[in-house]
């Protein structure tokens, strides 16, 4: 984090540039996927409206807040790794992993809810595109939290600490990205009209 | 008192979601716009800071961070677009340019 960076210290890149280019490719699809929703909703204004209304609000709002507590943790987690602080990086780290099993399991119980009520992805556009943003979401986090685990699961090895983060901070990365996109589809799918 | 940036940054995060969570709740973005623009805006700063300070692209090489931020206000400006060409019967109140939706638009008498 900022105070970490060392004044003078070059520009570069907080993690492996491979993830960058996974981000920077996910970032692409999912901003394609945000814009064509929100066009197709210009079409279909009742259609769409009718859909979120059968959305859970409160759901998706607490959803939103475990992301962000998710990231807050995650990023005491690297701060903590850097000044060499290993067991409060892992308390960190066990706060990030809870806050994404809170929220795959909120996820997947509305997925359970909305299939058992015969919303799927040939119902209508809205639910089309409900589905694959929302589950292809889904499946980013659980990727994230999968790193998560093995960058916890590592420092309990002993692995990382101060001058190595690397690790640490391509899977904080990751994570991040996973918030910043759900920071733009909850507006856009469960409140904006 | 909150003594780290993490920290501030979280906040405002949170406070944000509480924003957008209560105009959702309260219907104000199906009967007047400019909930829609505070929500947006509010959604453009918090990914910024996202990405600035938690994925730290503020210490990045700039291309990454034009890349990021420039991503995120594009898609922000486009889903405003696209609001704005949304086309919905008869006029709520208060905004005849941009009415509500239809099913929530009562009749006019």
């Amino acid at each position: 984090m900022t105070a970490a960076v060392a004044a003078g210290e070059p520009p570069r890149l907080r993690g492996d540039l491979a993830i960058w280019l996974v981000i920077g490719a996910e970032l692409l699809t999912f901003g394609l996927m945000f814009v064509a929703f929100a066009f197709a909703r210009s079409r279909e204004p009742a259609l769409f409206d009718a859909g979120q209304a059968r959305l859970d609000l409160h759901g998706g709002a607490i959803n939103t807040v475990l992301l962000i507590g998710g990231s807050w943790c995650v990023a005491h987690a690297v701060e903590a790794l850097r000044h060499d602080r290993r067991r409060a990086a892992g308390r960190w780290l066990a706060g990030a992993l809870a806050a994404a099993a809170g929220f795959l399991v909120l996820k997947g119980h509305e997925f359970a809810v909305k299939s058992a009520a015969g919303y799927d992805l040939e119902t209508d556009t809205f639910w089309m595109f409900y589905w694959l943003l929302t589950g292809f979401h889904f499946l980013h986090v659980a990727a994230a939290a999968l790193l998560l685990g093995l960058v916890a699961w590592r420092m309990g090895q002993g692995a990382y600490g101060r001058g190595d983060v690397h690790a640490p901070e391509t899977a904080a990365a990751f994570w991040h990205m996973v918030d910043l996109l759900w920071i733009v589809l909850f507006p856009l799918v469960y409140v904006m009209r | 008192m909150l003594r780290h940036r993490i920290d501030r940054i979280g906040l405002f995060l949170l406070v944000a979601t509480g924003v957008t969570f209560a105009f959702g709740e309260a219907g104000l973005v199906a009967r007047t716009a400019w909930p829609v623009y505070v929500m947006l805006s509010l959604a453009f700063l918090k990914g910024l800071w996202i990405a600035l300070d938690f994925m730290e692209l503020r210490h990045a090489p700039p291309l990454w961070r034009r890349l990021v931020v420039g991503w995120l206000a594009v898609v922000v400006l486009l889903i405003l677009l696209a609001w704005a060409l949304t086309s919905r019967p008869a006029a709520a109140a208060g905004l005849p340019d941009k009415p509500g939706p239809a099913a929530t638009v009562a009749p006019l008498s």
